[in-house]
């Protein structure tokens, strides 16, 4: 993966897209071959230099979708963007004082997606970063990966349909 | 690195005090159960409060265990582990946070309530004191005991009932040195210091192998 460089990681369901996002940020271990970032001396970097926004939130439905961001803004560190200004972003400032657990299912990946924002890190691993989204909050979160890339970031995102990125590299796993 | 220790230690706060966070759960149960206890065992004062200080505590270990299990599992389950996992804070400090939060929101509470329900059991004055004592240095390592056999169930979709059967066992020194010290504050055969400080040394010692077991269990379920 280069700076600037999106990957779009598709095959069918169960193919292992998950399994490796997970060995990426380190959450898995791989059975064979290495995952090396340049630079780096070991793999327990990997997870400190990306961002990972699986199949599942990370968002504690009794907080508020603010504390959820700002606890991850002070767990990933490397503040950027301050929680209501992601929320901002995502179109949800005004359910910022809502608890995670009343927002529906796309607006909690909205929140999860802000997660990005808060804290500023060079890797994307996104895994279905555009499911149960609407068509607007698709294209919305489209131009968050565009200008994470024109930043020179890196996206890996899994994903059935199109990223809505120019150029994506598709990378097919499985048969 | 602090930074990310105290929001760990913040948000498991806020969480165990919002509706159906769990942090009531193990109060309620040491009341129903101390509460229920002398309707079980009749009007016998001086049976009540002779097993005073051995029920009060046995309360206090069992709505520990109780809600154990949700440690790290509710974090495994909706993701949020992942996040710390991502945090530059070594996996050890992020369990000690966790594992400080439960025991602030267990541990504590059933300390300060137990001269309440001292009452209940007919404890003798001279005896809530050191009650309160043991409690306040003695759940803590039923919280860091119990967050390793936590950590190892992460992972385990229902493994709500394995968290005690794995930590029961280990906790039984604590049960012991803790109520022998609360009997011997109200007459008994040893001095009070004596299994006061072997407590604290056990919970001392749990704190530090807890955090670190816990670490290894939740690093070698990845």
């Amino acid at each position: 993966m280069q700076p600037g460089e999106a990957i779009a990681l598709t095959g069918r369901n169960g193919a292992g897209k998950s399994s490796l996002i997970a060995m990426l940020c380190g959450k898995l271990r791989p059975d064979g071959g290495n995952i090396r970032l340049e630079g780096a001396e070991d793999e327990a970097d990997l997870a400190e230099v990306s961002h990972l926004v699986g199949h599942r939130d990370g968002l504690k439905t009794a907080l508020t979708a603010r504390e959820n961001l700002a606890f991850a803004r002070d767990v990933l560190g490397d503040a950027a963007a301050t929680p209501d200004e992601a929320l901002a972003v995502v179109g949800l400032g005004h359910a910022a004082e809502l608890p995670a657990g009343y927002l529906s299912a796309g607006q909690r990946r909205r929140v999860a997606l802000a997660r990005l924002l808060v804290s500023r890190r060079p890797y994307w691993l996104l895994d279905e970063p555009l499911s149960a989204l609407d068509t607007a909050s698709q294209a919305m979160v489209a131009g968050l990966m565009r200008d994470h890339l024109a930043e020179g970031g890196a996206i890996l995102a899994a994903t059935h349909g199109p990223l809505g990125i120019e150029g994506a590299r598709e990378v097919r796993i499985g048969p | 690195m602090r930074r990310a220790f105290v929001a760990i230690l913040k948000r498991d706060l806020a969480v165990a005090s919002r509706a159906g966070g769990g942090g009531e759960l193990a109060l309620v149960f040491f009341l129903t159960l101390v509460v229920l206890v002398p309707f079980a065992l009749g009007p016998d004062l001086n049976l009540l409060s002779r097993i005073g200080p051995a029920i009060l505590w046995l309360g206090a270990l069992l709505s520990v265990l109780i809600g154990l299990d949700r440690l790290f599992q509710s974090d495994e389950e909706d993701g949020s582990l992942d996040l710390i996992r991502a945090s530059a804070l070594p996996l050890e400090l992020a369990v000690l946070a966790k594992g400080l939060a439960h025991w602030l929101t267990t541990g504590l509470p059933l300390a300060l309530v137990s001269p309440l329900l001292g009452l209940l059991v007919a404890l003798p004055g001279e005896g809530v004191l050191p009650l309160v004592a043991t409690l306040l240095v003695g759940t803590p390592a039923l919280s860091f005991i119990g967050a390793g056999g936590a950590a190892l169930a992460a992972s385990l979709r229902r493994g709500g009932l394995i968290v005690p059967v794995l930590v029961a066992p280990l906790t039984v020194p604590v049960l012991i040195f803790g109520v022998s010290a609360a009997n011997a504050a109200v007459g008994g055969t040893v001095p009070f210091l004596t299994p006061f400080l072997i407590l604290c040394a056990i919970s001392l010692g749990a704190i530090v192998v807890g955090t670190v077991a816990a670490a290894a269990a939740l690093r070698s379920a990845e």
